[in-house]
């Protein structure tokens, strides 16, 4: 019984992960290369200058108990 | 069988309904780019080469005041490329701290030192990935601190997702004034994972994740706490560990006015729980200009062994703000102005920051005047950028 529940979630995954990679795989990219010359502005920059983020970053890490996942590269310094 | 049927009907389902919306892009539907992600993203697609950072150099002076606690200083980075694939970059940053914070005036005296850190990066950028290795130092009379962190990206899904994933290992010293070289260490482990996601030509959209986990001296010798309104020195757990996920997105609005949205969530083990939100406006006045406004929220709980003025013994106890219940504001605005733009040879900006932080404490007593403490700060940075 318990061989069979494994081997009928087993062809349930593998279906699943199939249908994932072959069905889907039409869908192409809908931005093309050509239209993300805006994405490029520095107006749609997450970062544009690392060396003040850091400073930003280390003032806020300092004082705040909250840590991470910030998005700037490296994390924080590991100073007091 | 019925139910493998079902799976396999609610898969055809679903990626016809992806096609199907996939094939309304002309109509700019949002829904179907948010719908073609997951299978999207898995699915794959001709890559585009991700770039390397372009050669810049920076050189800022940095003042943060608050409360007789003046941080200030210069900070420089350069960054070059040595080849089509290989990218250098330094920098350093010197803090010269002036304390006469609240911490140290109603316990301590007056001081002042100077931190040094210095940075060493190389960006590796290999087919549709790249890859950063850097190395930190940080020095201070009483605490020296080493930091290595590796991050890779890599694009898929044509250019259009970034995947990336961060490794850091930090070492630190810490010793005390008075006392013969370092008494203690701590080592910290950083391991981050992101995603970026383009949306559409002026859209894109990101989700970050990272977990901390230190282990040895994590309080600071000077500091002390109070039960029953006596100073003690404080006792903090030797091991910690923390989560947090941050989601964001940016977007262009109307050509050359942008908006961007952040929010994070923080919990760890010493039951600090965290939220972080942030709304910021970017708009590009001519060529020349770019302004920068935004408005910052943040507000944690305390942790379990943090206590104002505790009414028993405890084997932890801190009264580190830093720990405790608070809620803080800030609001900040950044300009850039473009002195000198030479096409493809290079380009000069000036740029200036100002953020007004104001921070209420629920929990931490003004042992001065009995009310709870309230700070507001001024975080500062002036810096020309040039890339070439």
């Amino acid at each position: 019984m318990l061989h069979s529940v494994s081997a009928r979630a087993l062809s349930l995954a593998l279906l699943a992960g199939v249908s994932l990679f072959a069905g889907c795989s039409s869908i192409e990219p809908w931005v093309k290369p050509y239209e993300r010359e805006r994405l490029s502005l520095p107006i749609l920059q997450f970062s544009r200058d690392g060396l003040a983020d850091k400073h930003q970053e280390h003032v806020r890490e300092v004082r705040e108990a909250a840590r991470g996942a910030t998005g700037v590269q490296g994390g924080g310094c590991g100073c007091n | 069988m019925a139910a493998t049927d079902l799976v396999r009907a609610v898969l055809n389902a679903w990626c016809s309904l992806q096609r199907q919306l996939i094939g309304r892009h002309g109509t700019g539907s949002r829904t179907a780019q948010v719908a073609g992600l997951l299978g999207g993203a898995l699915a794959g697609g001709a890559a585009a080469a991700p770039n390397l950072p372009e050669d810049r150099a920076d050189l800022m002076f940095h003042l943060y005041d608050a409360d007789g606690l003046r941080a200030s200083g210069p900070a420089l980075l350069v960054r070059k490329k040595l080849a089509d694939t290989v990218s250098l970059s330094a920098s350093y940053y010197i803090d010269m701290v002036s304390n006469a914070s609240i911490d140290v005036v109603t316990t301590a005296s007056p001081y002042k030192e100077t931190r040094k850190e210095y940075n060493l990066g190389l960006d590796y950028v290999v087919r549709d990935s790249s890859i950063t290795v850097s190395t930190s130092n940080s020095k201070e009379p009483d605490y020296i601190a080493n930091g290595t962190s590796i991050d890779v990206s890599q694009e898929v899904f044509g250019g259009m997702t970034s995947l990336s994933l961060g490794y850091t290992r930090a070492h630190d010293k810490v010793g005390r004034n008075g006392y013969e070289g370092f008494f203690d260490t701590a080592t910290h482990w950083r391991y981050r994972l992101g995603v970026t996601q383009i949306l559409s030509p002026s859209w894109l959209t990101s989700a970050n994740f990272e977990a901390v986990s230190d282990d040895g001296y994590l309080g600071s010798p000077y500091r002390v706490a109070r039960v029953f309104g006596a100073a003690i020195p404080e006792r903090n757990p030797r091991t910690r560990s923390s989560r947090a996920i941050k989601l964001r997105s940016l977007g262009e609005v109307v050509p050359g006015h942008a908006v961007r949205v952040e929010y994070r969530y923080f919990w760890d083990t010493w039951d600090i729980k965290a939220h972080t939100a942030e709304l910021g406006y970017v708009r590009q006045f001519s060529d020349l200009w770019l302004l920068d406004w935004y408005a910052r929220y943040y507000k944690q709980q305390h942790a379990l062994f943090y206590s104002d003025n505790a009414s028993s013994e405890t084997t932890y106890i801190s009264r580190n703000r830093q720990l405790s219940t608070f809620k803080s504001t800030a609001l900040g605005a950044k300009m850039a102005y473009t002195a000198k733009h030479v096409p493809g040879v290079y380009e000069i900006k000036l740029n200036a920051a100002y953020e007004f932080i104001r921070t209420r404490y629920s929990d931490f007593t003004d042992i001065r005047n009995g009310k709870p403490y309230e700070l507001d700060a001024h975080v500062l940075q002036l810096f020309v950028s040039a890339t070439f």
